[in-house]
């Protein structure tokens, strides 16, 4: 293709490679903005903001451990509840479910995802707090005396978090891991049956089969679940103390940016809330990229190892 | 044999395990929906889109700006996105194989999973910052910012969909690359793309993390980019976290708005990309 054209298209390539390195220059600027923007309480605290617990404005006493604990113990819940289901739902649609409900029930999980995060929060403060605040009042006192459950029935806390974040996961895993199962081979189902498996035996070879893929799956929900805003501040509570207990107010860390920015007195407050915004920056960023690498490799066995040879055509021949 | 029965007892106990599972996740849905609805509807008035918010106290009043806030900061944050995610996903698809390409693609994921509280401190940093002030502009980078994954990697994709014979007979007819993209290639994928940017559209009119410290609130009017602007999503979450009767049932039918219109920009980008993908593109 080089000719006496080329230059034309050298012109054309370099006009949209600009662009493209425009979307390179904009993550950087994100990393580079956010530490730029919290170098007092970086110099300030330095790795102790990670280690201690004060969050004191007033004071001027930082220590980000609540939220740290709080955005990590949150998204752990929420994938508890959210991976078996997503999985579940994954499975049925691609493995069980009749040709004629497929295209409804992927559009259902969809929908799932186009509801607005404030929306979520908003359905969760009135209608799934006080039914969490319900079950919190009529669990037996013997329960309440564990530490997963101490603490006055409220309704705000980790638990409703956990179960909103739960939902807002459940549509990114299930549709990722349904690409998983997707590119797992026909054969390796079909062998399995062969060898006299129940349907539940043969989808278990799959799942197998597509097990790098469906870690990644659950990887990029925790990456979701990490960084989720709304949803999670206007039902966690907001309070940030480090709790075992499900039904304790607590806070994370995207929460604290969302409610603490706009008022932040002075330029440490402020710095040390951009410090956090950097921190989940980073992790988001490794978690995406890990769950990313995941699926990336997934696929690519998929596709290198395709169709086990059974070459039946060999068996005839030798009869 | 009883052991075949067990396995056989184990595999449709899991198998209706899978199909519970569907439901658990389609009750809230459903919940969601049923809630947004049927409070929505009760406070949802000609007021609502008319007038602009009263004070505390006072009941009545409405969004209108809002909701026009709401537009105008999805609208600018298109006009920043759609240059840039089309141009990067023509860059992506047409020159693949480049290193270049490779790196935007990881990036443009990268950016995608970026947590949307985090976008809204970096339009702070590049826009409310140096300006002193929160301003339409700010929170229209915000989603500009959200946007230009979405819409690059949707180009992307529609244009590895277009028949390589295309290109290569518009190559063949003597176009550069550059003119046989653009005059043949695109616009072969453009409704495809079109669809692409209404679904980010429909997306971002949600978002709310973004615009709380950047184009902030604004109790009136405003149309001027460089003021601070009302938005659905932050009205909402003014109203939700209120301890005023009358405010919480403005912000379940300002819910309903919003919801009504990102689900009928879904599906209306659905059926389309359904009906895309039976004529035209795939052939």
């Amino acid at each position: 293709m080089k000719g006496s054209r080329t230059g034309g298209d050298g012109g054309f390539r370099l006009f949209v490679g600009a662009f493209a390195v425009l979307v390179l220059a904009v993550v950087a600027a994100i990393g580079i903005e956010l530490a730029r923007e919290s170098t007092l309480s970086i110099q300030k605290f330095g790795f102790g903001f990670w280690l201690t617990d004060v969050w004191d404005p007033v004071s001027g006493e930082f220590g980000a451990r609540p939220f740290i604990w709080g955005t990590l113990y949150s998204s752990v819940l929420a994938l508890l509840i959210a991976a078996p289901i997503s999985l579940g739902i994954a499975t049925y649609i691609s493995e069980l479910c009749p040709p004629a409900l497929r295209q409804p029930l992927i559009f259902l999980t969809e929908l799932l995802a186009a509801i607005p995060s404030i929306v979520y929060g908003l359905w969760g403060l009135f209608v799934l707090v006080p039914l969490v605040r319900q079950l919190e009042a009529s669990m037996p006192a013997a329960l309440r005396q564990l530490p997963l459950f101490s603490g006055p029935p409220i309704g705000l806390g980790m638990f409703s978090a956990a179960l909103i974040l739960a939902v807002m996961v459940v549509p990114f895993i299930s549709s990722l891991a349904r690409e998983v199962l997707k590119a797992v081979p026909r054969t390796q189902r079909e062998g399995a049956y062969a060898l006299g498996a129940t349907q539940w035996e043969a989808i278990r070879v799959a799942l197998t089969y597509g097990r790098t893929g469906i870690i990644g799956a659950i990887m990029l929900g925790f990456g979701r679940a990490l960084g989720e805003t709304m949803a999670v501040t206007m039902v966690i509570g907001n309070n940030p103390t480090i709790s075992w207990s499900l039904f304790a107010p607590q806070y994370t860390m995207a929460a604290v940016i969302a409610n603490e920015f706009t008022e932040a007195a002075d330029e440490l407050h402020l710095h040390a809330l951009i410090e956090i915004g950097l921190v989940l920056f980073v992790i988001t960023l490794f978690v995406n990229a890990l769950s990313r690498l995941l699926i990336w490799s997934m696929n690519r066995q998929a596709v290198s190892r395709p169709a086990t040879k059974i070459e039946p055509a060999k068996i005839g021949s030798a009869a | 044999m009883s052991r075949t029965w067990r396995r056989r007892a184990t595999s449709h106990i899991a198998v209706g395990l899978c199909a519970c599972s569907v439901l658990v996740a389609v009750i809230p849905l459903a919940a969601i929906l049923f809630f947004v609805v049927s409070q929505g509807i009760q406070a949802l008035n000609w007021d609502f889109f008319t007038k602009t918010p009263v004070p505390v106290g006072e009941t009545g009043g409405g969004m209108s700006n809002a909701i026009i806030g709401s537009l105008m900061l999805s609208g600018l944050g298109a006009l920043m996105a759609v240059p840039i995610g089309i141009f990067s996903g023509i860059y992506m698809s047409e020159y693949a194989g480049s290193r270049l390409a490779s790196a935007v693609r990881f990036a443009a994921d990268t950016l995608n999973g970026v947590p949307s509280i985090v976008i809204g401190v970096f339009a702070y940093g590049i826009v409310v910052l140096p300006f002193k002030q929160f301003s339409m502009i700010a929170g229209g980078v915000a989603l500009g910012t959200m946007m230009i994954p979405i819409i690059a990697r949707n180009t992307e994709e529609l244009l590895k969909l277009v028949p390589h014979t295309l290109r290569e007979g518009a190559l063949a007819l003597g176009a550069t690359r550059g003119r046989a993209i653009m005059t043949v290639v695109l616009p072969a994928a453009l409704p495809g793309i079109i669809t692409g940017v209404v679904l980010a559209l429909a997306r971002i009119a949600g978002e709310t993390a973004p615009l709380l410290f950047t184009s902030f609130n604004n109790r009136f009017w405003n149309v001027d980019p460089t003021q601070p602007t009302a938005s659905l999503t932050v009205q909402i979450f003014t109203y939700a976290t209120s301890p005023y009767e009358d405010w919480h049932r403005q912000a379940w039918a300002g819910a309903l708005v919003l919801v009504s219109i990102v689900l009928i920009c879904s599906i209306l980008a659905r059926v389309a990309t359904r009906r895309l993908e039976k004529m035209s593109i795939g052939g």
